[in-house]
């Protein structure tokens, strides 16, 4: 057993709990911070895949900006717990069956899917998947939808004071 | 990283099936929308797996380049999202899905 097996092995582990402790937690202040784990442990695994540009963007981006977006709704609104018992009896057992049908489907795809052989993947240079070769190429070959994505985030800002603000009633 | 690519797929597999099944099961809106995120994780992972896997010979860094975009538009998408959270609580008082069945504002 090399160590990367054992290193993978176990941050496999901690990814799958964390996702798992996520859905299972009754408040969702808790299942915000297991999803940051998660978001974290997944960082580590991109760094042992040569993505250093992409793990750190997962760290700033996912882990920090957007989950704290999410903490603070949820401590705005205060509706962090959640009812027992809902509306739908049959929810629970419908819905794990339905998992288990996708897993099952996923795994089938993957054990079949061509190309997914059991070989190491060959090691590549110090060059692969840093920042400055991340950024010749977008800023080359993907520049126009680089500046797609700016005219999408102001949208989207846009929309977000739009969908909060509150209205003036309309008097006559 | 000396494993099996298919090792890491099958990570990226179960990730997205907990986050399926997390849509599925929790009845609180917020959290449903975290499950969505864990899906696109799960995603950008097996990008990021075709990348190292298969792009050095081939495509090189388009995988890293598509995981980027797909990180900006989350931002995107949670911040709209989350707005419309705030605004269905502030008309229903409640963000469960189970309460929230009917499309009169």
């Amino acid at each position: 057993m090399s160590i990367d097996l054992i290193l993978f092995i176990s941050i496999a582990l901690i990814a799958i709990a964390t996702a798992i402790s996520m859905l299972a937690s009754r408040n969702a202040v808790y299942s915000v911070l297991f999803l940051v784990l998660n978001f974290l442990t997944v960082a580590a695994l991109y760094l042992l895949l040569n993505a250093a540009f992409i793990a750190i963007v997962q760290v700033t981006v996912y882990a920090g900006a957007i989950m704290v977006l999410f903490l603070f709704v949820i401590m705005l609104l205060g509706t962090e717990q959640e009812k027992i018992g809902g509306r739908i009896q049959w929810q629970m057992p419908v819905a794990i069956v339905l998992g288990l049908g996708l897993a099952a489907e996923l795994t089938y795809v993957l054990l079949s899917g061509a190309g997914t052989s059991g070989a190491a993947m060959e090691s590549v240079g110090a060059e692969f998947g840093s920042p400055a070769s991340i950024g010749r190429i977008l800023f080359s070959e993907y520049l126009i939808p680089f500046e797609i994505t700016s005219v999408l985030l102001l949208v989207a800002m846009v929309g977000a004071i739009v969908l909060t603000m509150k209205r003036k009633r309309e008097s006559r | 990283m000396n494993i099996p690519a298919s090792y890491i797929l099958a990570l990226s597999g179960v990730l997205f099936t907990l986050g399926v099944l997390g849509v599925l099961i929790r009845r609180n809106a917020i959290v449903i929308f975290m499950s969505i995120e864990l899906m696109l994780n799960a995603a950008n992972l097996a990008f990021i797996t075709f990348a190292r896997a298969w792009g050095p010979a081939t495509e090189g860094l388009r995988g890293h380049v598509f995981v980027f975009f797909v990180i900006a538009v989350a931002a995107a998408e949670v911040a709209v999202g989350l707005s419309l959270i705030v605004s269905i609580f502030r008309t229903r008082q409640s963000i469960d899905v189970d309460d929230i069945n009917s499309l009169r504002g």
